[in-house]
């Protein structure tokens, strides 16, 4: 069998060394081999990535953080103090291959269950070769969803707050809080928080805090697709790029730029070698420094300036349409609805859609929001046709979406678009063009700016918007559930996907 | 760099009430040939250490160390308790007792490492426990841990 192990101490000097001697003579006597970490005071010469992939079990002698110890992410562990490996070496040895093994029946008995990182026997995927051809698509995958799995309870607990508000207090809550026109009365909005409850009762305090778990949706997301990528250090610089691509009207497609960004950036920052004297300071200061620095730099001056030209030029060309036909302007408006999912091309849309309702052109604003409702939606319910093809994440956040997309919080759909862009956005894309198309073609009308089923009074021909609404709704169930069969390896079974929420392995050694 | 451990840094017949005394009494002896500046403050530091956790391994081993800045090369003082000394270690007193000083810096740690790892070796341990005398014991150890 063939084992791996770090040993460290506080000093560094003495029981690491001692812990790395007493393993390799245990795991020699028992015939393993062993590659044994020791990170101490002698600088430590890392573990290749090639033998961590094809180790059979992890030991962890610690009494201090294991440094890096996200590349060794669902690898049987067993961890111990640095003195139990001195003392009795050859028990770890032996709890070590019985995790290997146990991790072996159980993948094999296609029991494998989700790890939670860290704990001692985690199950590995299947085969052993699978950790060395792992490749970049599906850890690219692993590292997405890592940031989803994250940023769904941000999402459900948003997105249920909001919706409920408007229950409670009607569609015109959000003008009401936040200051806007809703049917004709204009709101000033509520200036001081602490008079929100006497101001906006009961639903508006509901709907700021579900705004406010709103606006951390993109920030968590990035950092967490960071944190995936590169351990604690990806945090910082992930959550202030995500925190920046709300500031640029970058949407949850500019979170995940920020995200691979900041992972990338705090990987390379983690690679350099310095002295040992300033080793101390580069994960205090000079690391976040740095990727938090070049991060927010590429997010604000070269992410942020082509997204507001994008958006205005594509404002400018929905404008120019003003004669086109009705139904392709509608099919126009809802795939744009559906691109980007409250990110910018979205908002153009919306926006459009706003403008059109103030110069009481009724029909725009229904397919907009049609469009709108539409992905969570059909999300929702491609979770429940086809459970197989989604993760256990993925099935949570379904669970929720049911009741965003029917309060038009398009933000629903964010965690299966933001997991699998390739597959998800043409499928809301599709739907949000058939519901915008639809919902033109048989003339509905709509005299509020949001509020989804909850404003279906205001809603001129109702049972031909419900079609509108179930055809998109269809068509991006269908569309999702054929795209994520036909790029489906054979080798991608859903089992290992669900297994894939906790921090991936690492690039590199 | 002088050796890392010469005869006059060898204490055959360590006495001490506890670790702390014997750890003292290693300490002087360092300090005595200018491998320690400071005693107290180093044995401040390698109280801080033993703080953190007891330095006794099973087998009858202490190993009482420190980096610190009163430290100016590295250097084994090593001392042998026939009456045994407290380190902390699950199975009892410890009668080898090896007090590790290391500078601050990355010089020479390879060879406080190579020692660390003869520690555990149960041949190393016997050998020490019946050597002879004090050039015996300097002896072996650079055998063992710098191979000459």
């Amino acid at each position: 069998m063939k084992l791996v192990a770090v040993t460290s101490c506080p000093t560094g000097i003495a029981h690491t060394y001692m812990a790395a001697e007493a393993l390799e003579q245990a795991a020699d006597a028992a015939g393993h081999e062993i590659s044994v970490e020791t990170q101490g005071a002698a600088g430590a010469t890392p573990l290749t990535a090639a033998r961590i992939a094809e180790a059979d079990a992890v030991v962890f002698a610690a009494d201090v953080d294991v440094r890096d110890k996200e590349r060794f992410t669902g690898k049987p562990t067993v961890t111990g103090s640095v003195k139990r490996a001195i003392n009795d070496a050859a028990g770890l040895i032996t709890e070590a291959a019985a995790s290997a093994e146990s991790a072996a029946t159980a993948v094999s008995a296609g029991t494998a269950s989700s790890g939670a990182a860290g704990s001692a026997p985690v199950a590995t995927s299947p085969a052993r070769t699978q950790h060395v051809a792992l490749s970049f698509g599906s850890q690219l995958r692993q590292w997405l969803m890592t940031g989803v799995s994250y940023m769904i309870p941000f999402v459900a607990a948003g997105g249920i707050l909001i919706a409920l508000s408007f229950v409670l207090g009607g569609a015109e809550i959000a003008a009401i809080v936040n200051g806007g026109t809703f049917q004709g009365t204009e709101y000033p909005g509520v200036s001081e928080l602490s008079n929100l409850f006497a101001e906006a009762g009961f639903a508006g305090v509901l709907f700021k805090l579900g705004a406010e778990a709103f606006s951390m949706l993109v920030p968590i997301l990035a950092g967490f697709i960071a944190f995936g990528m590169a351990d604690r250090m990806g945090i910082a610089p992930g959550v202030v790029g995500g925190l920046i691509a709300v500031a640029i009207g970058a949407g949850f497609l500019g979170g995940l730029v920020a995200g691979l960004l900041a992972g990338a950036v705090t990987l390379g920052l983690k690679q350099i070698k310095v002295p040992r004297g300033v080793a101390g300071i580069m994960p205090v200061v000079v690391i976040p420094l740095l990727s938090v620095f070049v991060v927010g730099f590429a997010m604000l001056v070269v992410v942020g300036g082509p997204i507001a030209t994008v958006q205005s030029g594509l404002t400018d060309w929905l404008s120019g349409l003003a004669g086109v036909n009705a139904i392709l302007l509608g099919a126009l408006l809802g795939a744009m609805m559906g691109f980007d999912l409250g990110g910018p091309v979205n908002k153009v849309a919306y926006l459009f859609g706003t403008a059109a309702l103030a110069s009481d052109n009724l029909t725009v604003m229904a397919a907009v929001m049609a469009a709108g409702m539409v992905p969570p939606l059909g999300l929702a319910l491609a979770t429940v046709i086809r459970r197989k093809l989604f993760t256990q994440p993925e099935r949570q956040a379904g669970e929720a979406a049911w009741l965003l997309g029917l309060s038009f919080i398009t933000e629903g759909a964010i965690p299966f678009a933001a997991a699998d862009p390739l597959r998800v956005i043409p499928s809301t894309v599709a739907g949000g063009a058939a519901a915008g198309a639809t919902s033109m073609a048989v003339g509905s009308t709509l005299m509020a700016p949001h509020g989804g089923i909850w404003v279906i009074g205001l809603i001129g021909n109702p049972f031909g918007y419900l079609l509108a609404i179930l055809v998109g709704t269809a068509v991006t169930c269908g569309v999702v559930v054929g795209a994520k069969y036909v790029r489906r390896s054979p080798g991608e079974p859903a089992a290992q996907a669900e297994s894939s929420t906790t921090a991936p392995q690492a690039v590199a050694a | 760099m002088s050796d890392l451990i010469t005869a006059d840094l060898v204490d055959l017949d360590l006495t001490g009430e506890d670790r702390h005394q014997a750890t003292a009494a290693l300490a002087t002896r360092l300090a005595k040939h200018g491998r320690v500046t400071d005693v107290e403050g180093f044995l401040t530091d390698v109280r801080a250490r033993e703080e953190q956790m007891p330095t006794g391994i099973e087998g009858g081993i202490g190993i009482p160390h420190a980096r610190s800045a009163h430290v100016t090369e590295p250097s084994l003082a090593f001392g042998r308790c026939a009456g045994g000394v407290d380190f902390g270690a699950a199975d009892g007193p410890a009668d080898l007792v090896f007090l590790i000083a290391a500078p601050n810096g990355d010089e020479h740690m390879t060879i406080l490492a190579s020692l660390a790892r003869r520690l555990v070796h149960d041949s190393f341990k016997n050998a020490l426990r019946t050597a002879p005398d004090a050039d015996a014991v300097v002896t072996l150890i650079e055998k063992e841990v710098l191979g000459r």
